[in-house]
């Protein structure tokens, strides 16, 4: 008995059938998927982005040089290299990111004492070549100066989970 | 279209000969275009069964996506592997390309609408789409390198496998309409069903063989759940890895115009090509190139259909589908159609 009504459910191919009914009900359903470059999904304040050196608001970089994130990479992305200036405080001369080698794990932005580096929201800054992507001082402070507005209030709405 | 230019003041043979031109032209340009548009509407169709968008950026609703493809394509280079065989590996893009050109030489488009209306016109699209398969055969043999190789030896056993059968389920149809001329197959279909319903799918003898050539055209494509010739998981890109450029868009071109001329030859078959659905005055209203292209894209749904449901095969699994089920029942029912026309005197 099973074996005929497994010939004739093989012979109507009832489950392509079956099948073929459920995919078109999925045709007519909503997207699931947004308009991306129109449309974005909402970001964790804790989303590990493109980095950024921040500054304080008088101006003045956060970043001692303490080389704690230097230390940390996992993937030896970090360069940094320091000297005393004029008054006497430590800072940095030279301050890489190898955005290429980075792993985006979030360490250097765990290990800052003074916040400095952190890694802010952006997520789209693919380029045309890799050199564009070897982040050197200039560019980092650069991104800090562009999201600070935004990075100021992840890491303020993150604050009471630390 | 011939007495059209003699009137211009042609000679009748170079009426003729700009008329065929002229018809060709008429035919594959539209069909390039079609080809492109039915490649997004693919992307589209697909992207909707799996709740996706689906290309929308270029141009409205991205219908030009296909055209910015095609640029992208055409501004590659051209590589031509230094271990390929040099003349063979250009030549397998050109044979799908033409091939799959070829084949609408005999289709009707609506009543008398058909570059050439030849009294063997189905053996001439069988004979065509056999030699579809050398494109591909000849691309993988010449590209020198294992995956295209298997992808071709792949190709030539299941579009052999199905030509098979596929052969046998045309010869149930000739049987019934009486005629190897494609227009004459359609204008046989012309209230066959209680007098008004011009299908022969709705026929119960011909409904099975129907479903089954449906089947057997997305095998013969070697389109989804047959694709095992670029099977990607497998073969990278089947006997297309070694192309770019060009070459590689005359083999996607190439590919959808077979499988537009499979749902062509699905409408026409089964489903009474340019006719419209029902026998009744008023629908003749709408010319038949319209029914036409109609069925053709319901037809290309289904496939396109098929393709986001269905998950591919396994190559012993498709070779037993051809031989162990496809090629008997077909055969019977060569028998079963042929028996019947038999008793009901449908030979006098």
């Amino acid at each position: 008995m099973t074996t005929i009504a497994h010939l004739i459910k093989t012979f109507t191919l009832w489950e392509f059938v079956k099948a073929h009914m459920l995919t078109l009900k999925y045709f007519f359903k909503a997207k699931a998927t947004i308009n991306y470059p129109f449309e974005k999904n909402p970001l964790s304040p804790r989303f590990r982005g493109e980095h950024a050196l921040r500054r304080y608001p008088n101006g003045e970089e956060r970043c001692i040089a303490c080389k704690l994130c230097e230390a940390v990479c996992p993937a030896l992305a970090i360069t940094i290299e320091s000297e005393p200036r004029e008054d006497g405080s430590r800072r940095t001369t030279r301050y890489d990111i190898d955005m290429t080698k980075c792993i985006y794990c979030g360490f250097c932005q765990e290990a800052c004492p003074v916040d400095a580096i952190v890694e802010g929201p952006n997520l789209e800054f693919a380029t045309e070549t890799r050199e564009e992507l070897l982040y050197d001082k200039a560019k980092l402070l650069d991104n800090g100066a562009k999201w600070e507005r935004a990075i100021a209030a992840n890491l303020a709405a993150d604050a009471p989970y630390r | 279209m011939t007495s059209f230019f003699q009137n211009l003041g042609m000679s009748y043979e170079a009426a003729w000969f700009t008329a065929t031109i002229a018809g060709i032209l008429l035919i594959a340009l539209p069909l390039m275009l079609a080809v492109a548009m039915i490649i997004y509407a693919e992307r589209k169709l697909w992207a909707a069964f799996a709740l996706r968008r689906g290309p929308n950026v270029v141009g409205p609703f991205g219908v030009l996506q296909s055209f910015a493809d095609g640029l992208k394509v055409f501004l590659q280079e051209t590589i031509i592997p230094s271990a390929s065989n040099r003349g063979l590996f250009l030549i397998a893009p050109i044979i799908t390309f033409t091939v799959a050109l070829m084949a609408w030489a005999v289709i009707p488009f609506a009543d008398g609408v058909v570059l050439s209306n030849i009294n063997v016109g189905l053996l001439y699209i069988l004979a065509i789409s056999s030699l579809g398969v050398y494109g591909v055969v000849i691309a993988g043999w010449a590209s020198n390198s294992k995956y295209p190789f298997y992808s071709a030896m792949r190709a030539a056993a299941q579009m052999i496998s199905y030509e098979v059968s596929i052969g046998f389920i045309l010869i149930c149809v000739v049987l019934w309409a009486g005629t190897f001329n494609v227009s004459g197959i359609v204008e046989g279909q012309r209230g066959h069903i209680f007098g008004f319903i011009n299908a022969y799918a709705f026929n119960p003898l011909l409904f099975p063989i129907a479903v089954m050539f449906l089947i057997s055209s997305m095998a013969e494509t070697a389109r989804a759940p047959f694709d095992l010739t670029e099977a990607e998981s497998e073969l990278v890109a089947g006997y297309q890895t070694e192309y770019s450029s060009m070459a590689f868009a005359l083999f996607w071109l190439g590919e959808y115009a077979n499988v537009l001329l499979m749902c062509a030859l699905n409408a026409i078959l089964f489903w009474g090509g340019y006719l419209p659905p029902v026998d009744w005055a008023p629908l003749y209203a709408v010319p038949g190139i319209i029914w036409f292209f109609v069925k053709i894209l319901l037809m290309f749904f289904i496939f396109a259909w098929v393709k986001a449901t269905v998950p591919r095969y396994r190559y012993d699994q498709l070779m037993r589908l051809g031989w162990k089920v496809f090629l008997p029942i077909s055969l019977f029912w060569v028998f079963l159609v042929s028996g019947y026309l038999m008793f009901t005197g449908h030979f006098a």
